[in-house]
């Protein structure tokens, strides 16, 4: 071995290296800044407490006050917060990848919908709770997903035509969540809200508890594809051609996603864009290098905590979670709309 | 000096939704030499090589891989043997030359390997290899047509695997740019011994540069065998539907194809 490097070698490493630091600093970055919103979360409020006494509320010591509002309030909803975040980022920017299409996010093309109105219904008209209703929620996501797909498929899914129909079974889906609600024996704004929107009102350690469970479950097995996805970028033939298994990776990568995204709807509703903003954020300031999987997932858990912190204390309203991230996201699904009508012409 | 490798199609018919686009196609590619597929538009050229590394599965007859067939291999296991340069890949946005080159890496790494010394010499080599080496941090997007079909070539140099398809490898290029990649194929070839199997437009570089020619028509085989045997003015038109004249290139000693059009013919025609 010669121990005189070409010039190419030594760039090709040495760029490979500073792209590694970069994005282990960048995701380090991002992890620090979840960390600090979910503290600020816990600590701001009617009343302030601070991070002292938030810490004893979490070592499980009785502190007047702050062990009700901390310990039963704020802990269970920021910990929802960021973990629903997290897993709707995650499963958002899973099928902006697959589908290599920003506008082929769940929320976009039905799924979150029909996780959404599957659990309406199986809240207001058979009654059922937690479990229950996860299990229902994750049935809809999946079958839409189904139907979009096979919908869409003609020797290969057309981008722009899974994106038209999984906007139209969307519509459809909310309209039918919308009546759901108002067949409800009690009219209650906040539910009403939270399938429509999302919310995190009311949030519980029992929800808390199943969406960290399926993010421990369904989490690795989806980072087990992070290889194959990010080599789905490529297209499925230069992808196949260099030893991705296309259906199989599919599938997995499908139920994982799907099973995130509908545990995470089931606890907080369809929280608006969150799915679809994460993946462009993360890849804008990660750039290409590596999978993009857990740096969505933290900006999505950013977004969310970030949006119910204003949602709740920034105006004399409180309004919720969904209607903050929904103003956010809007402005860019319109800008994605505008460019794709331009490039294409196909929509 | 890479193992030579048996590569070879039997009774193969091939199609998509209803229509068959290739009925029943034997095929044998020569191990350690350049093969050139012609063929008209819509022959099926494209799907041929889809279905030679397992992306399109067979209605009905066989490739065999050294014997094994190549549809039921590891995706992996294959993919470090035999690599394929689709026709017109796309790259994901923001993509960087050195990022894309790299991901030819995918077949030779396991789920939590890390990068090795070899990953990065595959790349640096096959940066060299196709003068893109001055690329490597620019975005793919802002490349030229010609820079960016280089870019892929030095993709597919990356999976360093012993048989190399390619798809149409010198369209979008300019003359010189075209002849080089072609160079550099041949010294793959003469080199390493790589097996290499391209589809060609352009009949005369084509039988300038390959062993092995193979016209198809209609999804049939129309003849194969040395250029100079295949290349002639009856395959022209069977093939394409075109008077020419084939004469003898006197650069290479290989046929030279001059096509015939209905404007600026000085000679009688046939
Ligand atoms: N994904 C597909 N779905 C349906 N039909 C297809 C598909 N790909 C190719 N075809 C059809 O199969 C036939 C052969 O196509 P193929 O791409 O193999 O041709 P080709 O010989 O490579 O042509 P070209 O020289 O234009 O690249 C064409 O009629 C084409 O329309
Ligand atoms: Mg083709």
């Amino acid at each position: 071995m010669s121990t005189s490097l070409s010039p190419t070698l030594a760039a090709v490493t040495g760029s490979r290296v500073r792209r590694s630091r970069r994005r282990a600093l960048v995701i380090g970055l991002l992890a620090t800044l979840v960390v600090a919103a979910y503290g600020v979360n816990l600590m701001v409020g009617e009343t302030f407490y601070p991070p002292s006494e938030i810490w004893r509320v979490i070592l499980g010591e009785t502190v007047p006050g702050a062990s009700f509002t901390v310990g039963e309030l704020r802990l269970p909803r920021a910990t929802l917060a960021a973990l629903a975040g997290f897993c709707f980022g995650m499963g958002g920017v899973t099928f902006q990848t697959m589908l290599r299409n920003p506008l082929a996010s769940p929320d976009v093309i039905g799924i979150t919908s029909g996780a959404s109105a599957a659990a309406a219904f199986a809240i207001v008209v058979l009654g059922l709770t937690e479990t229950g209703v996860s299990a229902f929620a994750i049935g809809a996501g999946l079958a839409v997903a189904i139907i979009v797909y096979t919908l869409s498929f003609r020797d290969g899914v057309a981008g722009t035509r899974l994106i038209l129909i999984g906007i139209g079974i969307a519509a459809m889906l909310d309209s039918a969540t919308a009546y759901v609600l108002s067949q409800a024996a009690q009219w209650d704004l906040q539910q009403a809200q939270r399938w429509l929107t999302g919310s995190l009102n009311g949030a519980t350690w029992d929800e808390t508890a199943q969406v960290a469970l399926a993010l421990l479950v369904l989490g690795p097995l989806l980072l087990g594809q992070a290889r194959n996805l990010f080599m789905l970028q490529l297209g499925d033939d230069t992808a196949a051609a260099l030893g991705v298994r296309l259906e199989r990776t599919r599938i997995v990568v499908i139920v994982a996603a799907v099973g995130l995204l509908a545990f995470a709807t089931a606890a907080t509703g369809p929280i608006a864009f969150v799915a679809f903003l994460s993946g462009p954020i993360a890849a804008r300031i990660i750039g290409s290098a590596g999978s993009l999987l857990v740096p969505a997932g933290l900006v999505g858990a950013l977004l969310v905590l970030v949006a119910d912190l204003i949602g709740q204390y920034a105006f004399d309203i409180r309004y919720p979670v969904g209607v903050v991230t929904g103003v956010l996201g809007a402005p860019y699904l319109v800008y994605l709309l505008i460019r794709t009508n331009r490039a294409g012409g196909s929509l | 000096m890479t193992a030579t490798h048996s590569l070879l199609v039997s009774s193969l018919r091939l199609g998509y939704g209803d229509r068959t686009v290739i009925e029943s196609l034997d095929l044998t590619l020569p191990p350690g030499k350049i093969t050139a597929i012609v063929g008209a538009n819509a022959c099926g050229k494209s799907t041929l090589l889809r279905s030679m590394s397992r992306l399109l599965a067979p209605r009905a007859g066989h490739v065999l891989l050294d014997g094994r067939e190549v549809h039921k291999m590891p995706a992996k296991e294959l993919a470090r043997t035999l690599g394929l340069l689709p026709q017109s890949p796309v790259a994901p946005e923001g993509i960087t030359v050195s990022d894309l080159v790299g991901r030819g890496r995918n077949p030779h790494q396991r789920l939590l390997s890390r990068w090795s010394r070899e990953d990065d010499a595959a790349v640096a080599a096959a940066l060299d290899a196709t003068h893109t080496a001055d690329l490597a941090d620019r975005s793919v997007d802002e490349l030229s047509g010609g820079q960016r079909q280089r870019v892929w070539i030095a993709m597919a140099l990356a999976q360093q695997t012993d048989l190399l398809l390619l798809d149409e490898p010198t369209t979008f290029l300019d003359v010189s740019h075209q002849v080089e990649v072609l160079d550099l194929l041949t010294d793959l070839n003469r080199n390493r011994g790589t097996t290499i199997v391209m589809v060609l437009h352009d009949l005369n570089m084509a039988a300038r540069y390959a062993d092995h020619l193979i016209a198809l028509a209609d999804g049939k085989l129309h003849a194969a065998g040395e250029p100079s045997a295949v290349l002639t003015e009856d395959c022209v038109r069977a093939v394409f539907g075109l008077d020419s004249q084939v004469i003898t290139d006197p650069t290479s000693g290989k046929p030279l194809m001059l096509p015939l059009g209905r404007h600026h013919v000085a000679i009688t025609r046939p």
